[in-house]
């Protein structure tokens, strides 16, 4: 009998999201209790797995298919308070487009849902179930504001494009089945010989697949588009939560089934890395857009993520950790900013929207900066300790041109936070915006600033936590 | 007679693949064909699974398949959804036309 105690967070979440969609159904007028109740499940399932998985040595359920340990573990925890943070402060933006439904909270929970699994799996079939299941949530998501065209076409196109990239992505499963006999990460580790063409084949398509899921260069063209299209609460979870079960799969994928072959995907992701942070510095220059922008710079830190991952260490993994942690953070905060540019009923969303902010809003100005700053990585703000790990470990493996070239997009990147704060603080001061936000967008601003700033203070913790997750 | 290998039915999956690929990039006219398109891809990879899994007396490739099917159909339903409300927005499903989100 398997030890169903480690898979309950899971079967919590699925039990939930059937009895929160029939009490939707039968209840009307129940979002607001489908809201707090779904709020409550995202915490209950982190208490759950918190209590359940983290403190267990690796594990293997259902023939292998799941795997159990520390790295999933902690990063479904992260999921879940990411998810529980995004749904929190996203209910004002909704309400204002009248677009506050049951069906809202359910699909956040339903990709939440898809990315454990994803984060557990330890076979192709288990991860394509929980990458379809992440994905299909997520097109409805982008296509939420539904009489809007802009967030229609957002829809679309993620969903054209990330059809695609599954697509890609299956092919390569079916050639790495083909090519060792099975479907399980251990079973493919042991068979995998790099003589074979085929298999190279199938990475490079796996590879490609994922790519596309996390918005690397040169996969990234939906990004941009979807970020802007979507309503402003869907690409805040965009930014967030997707990220950590793609960088999770990177790993996991990597690092089990095709480590045997790290000379093949060494190269391939250091190009993945280099392109990325590259491309996300210089392209975000001339955005008029706040949220294509975002779409930029979130092109731009995955990069800076990969380094990491490229580096083929467990300090390596461990950095990238860090790194995707800090960067949700940051990210949270600068959404609960943009979050607040609202007038009379009205979200402002343009570069120019921020002009003058500081001289009208000081605290909102200052926060903002604050943000800026870590996302341009200057110290002793967070962010700047996130990259720090990550170029100490792509150091120590003696990749030098990685390191150089992810310093020089630093410098560029830093041009564009900049423009920012000089719009804000030096630009002709526009209308007042409305300043009676919700309890929970203050606080998810406030607390997520103050993190940024006192990190400094106590970053053995954080380097505490990722430190177990040992993968090789 | 030729013998049917594996071989032959690898190269058909490619060749579905592809055209699958090719449909997506080239088709400059209608939404659904793009939609037909990413089937076809699907069902390259259905092809490939269940041929590799005849071939190695391995049951799991057509476990793998069936799943595939499903999940193309859920798929299939939530595109055709969106290109519903898409359409109703804009009155176009022309992919030339899908333009108003660049910069």
């Amino acid at each position: 009998m398997e030890n169903l105690q480690l898979v309950l967070p899971e079967i919590f979440l699925s039990l939930s999201i059937m009895f929160l969609l029939i009490l939707g159904v039968f209840k009307k007028n129940s979002s607001r209790l489908v809201q707090s109740l779904s709020l409550a499940v995202l915490i209950v399932t982190a208490v759950i797995t918190f209590n359940e998985t983290i403190g267990i040595n690796e594990t293997k359920l259902f023939n292998n298919s799941i795997i159990i340990d520390y790295l999933s573990s902690l990063m479904k925890i992260i999921t879940l308070l990411a998810a529980f943070l995004v749904l929190i402060i996203s209910s004002n933006y909704l309400k204002t487009f009248q677009i506050f439904k049951i069906e809202y909270p359910i699909l956040i929970l339903s990709s939440v849902l898809g990315m454990m699994v994803m984060i557990n799996s330890n076979d192709l079939i288990v991860f394509y179930m929980g990458l379809e299941l992440q994905s299909l949530a997520l097109y409805v998501l982008a296509t939420f504001n539904r009489d809007e065209i802009k967030s229609s076409e957002a829809g679309l196109k993620y969903f054209v494009l990330s059809a695609l990239s599954s697509g890609l992505l299956l092919y390569g499963c079916s050639l790495i089945y083909g090519f060792t006999g099975s479907t399980n990460f251990n079973v493919i580790a042991d068979q995998l010989n790099s003589n074979e063409y085929a298999l190279t084949f199938g990475i490079v398509f796996i590879l490609v697949g994922l790519a596309f899921k996390i918005s690397a260069v040169p996969f990234h063209m939906w990004a941009p588009d979807v970020y802007e299209g979507s309503p402003t609460s869907v690409t805040l979870f965009f930014t967030m939560v997707p990220k950590i079960a793609a960088l999770t799969v990177f790993i996991r994928f990597l690092y089990v089934p095709f480590l045997n072959l790290i000379d093949q995907w060494q190269m391939i992701l250091i190009f993945l890395s280099i392109a990325s942070m590259l491309f996300g510095a210089i392209a975000a220059i001339g955005q008029t857009n706040l949220k294509r922008l975002v779409a930029y710079s979130s092109i731009g830190h995955v990069g800076y993520a990969l380094a990491g991952v490229a580096a083929g260490t467990n300090d390596g993994i461990q950095s990238s950790v860090i790194y995707i942690t800090i960067y949700i953070l940051m990210n949270l905060g600068l959404f609960s900013c943009l979050l607040m540019l609202k007038r009379d009923n009205n979200y402002y969303e343009k570069i120019d929207d921020l002009s003058g902010l500081s001289k009208n809003h000081p605290m909102l100005a200052l926060s903002l900066l604050i943000i800026l700053f870590s996302l341009a990585g200057i110290p002793p703000l967070a962010g700047f300790f996130a990259k720090f790990y990550v170029f100490k470990a792509v150091i120590e493996q003696s990749m030098y041109f990685l390191a150089i070239v992810g310093l020089l997009s630093t410098v560029v990147a830093a041009f564009y936070y900049l423009r920012l704060i000089k719009i804000m603080y030096f630009d002709e001061q526009k209308e007042k915006y409305d300043t009676d936000h919700g309890f929970w967008l203050k606080f998810s601003l406030t607390a997520s600033t103050l993190l940024i700033l006192i990190y400094f203070i106590f970053p053995s913790q954080l380097i505490e936590v990722v430190s177990r997750i040992n993968i090789i | 007679m030729i013998d049917i290998g594996l071989g032959h039915y690898l190269t058909l999956g490619a060749v579905i693949f592809s055209i699958g690929i090719i449909g997506i990039f080239l088709n400059r006219k209608n939404i659904i064909v793009i939609l037909m398109s990413i089937e076809l891809i699907l069902l390259a990879v259905n092809i490939n699974l269940v041929s590799f899994s005849i071939y190695l007396g391995d049951l799991s490739g057509q476990v793998f398949t069936l799943f595939i099917l499903t999940v193309a159909a859920a798929e299939a339903a939530i595109g055709l959804a969106i290109i519903v409300v898409y359409f109703r927005n804009s009155g176009t499903i022309r992919v030339e036309e899908i333009d108003k989100l660049k910069g």
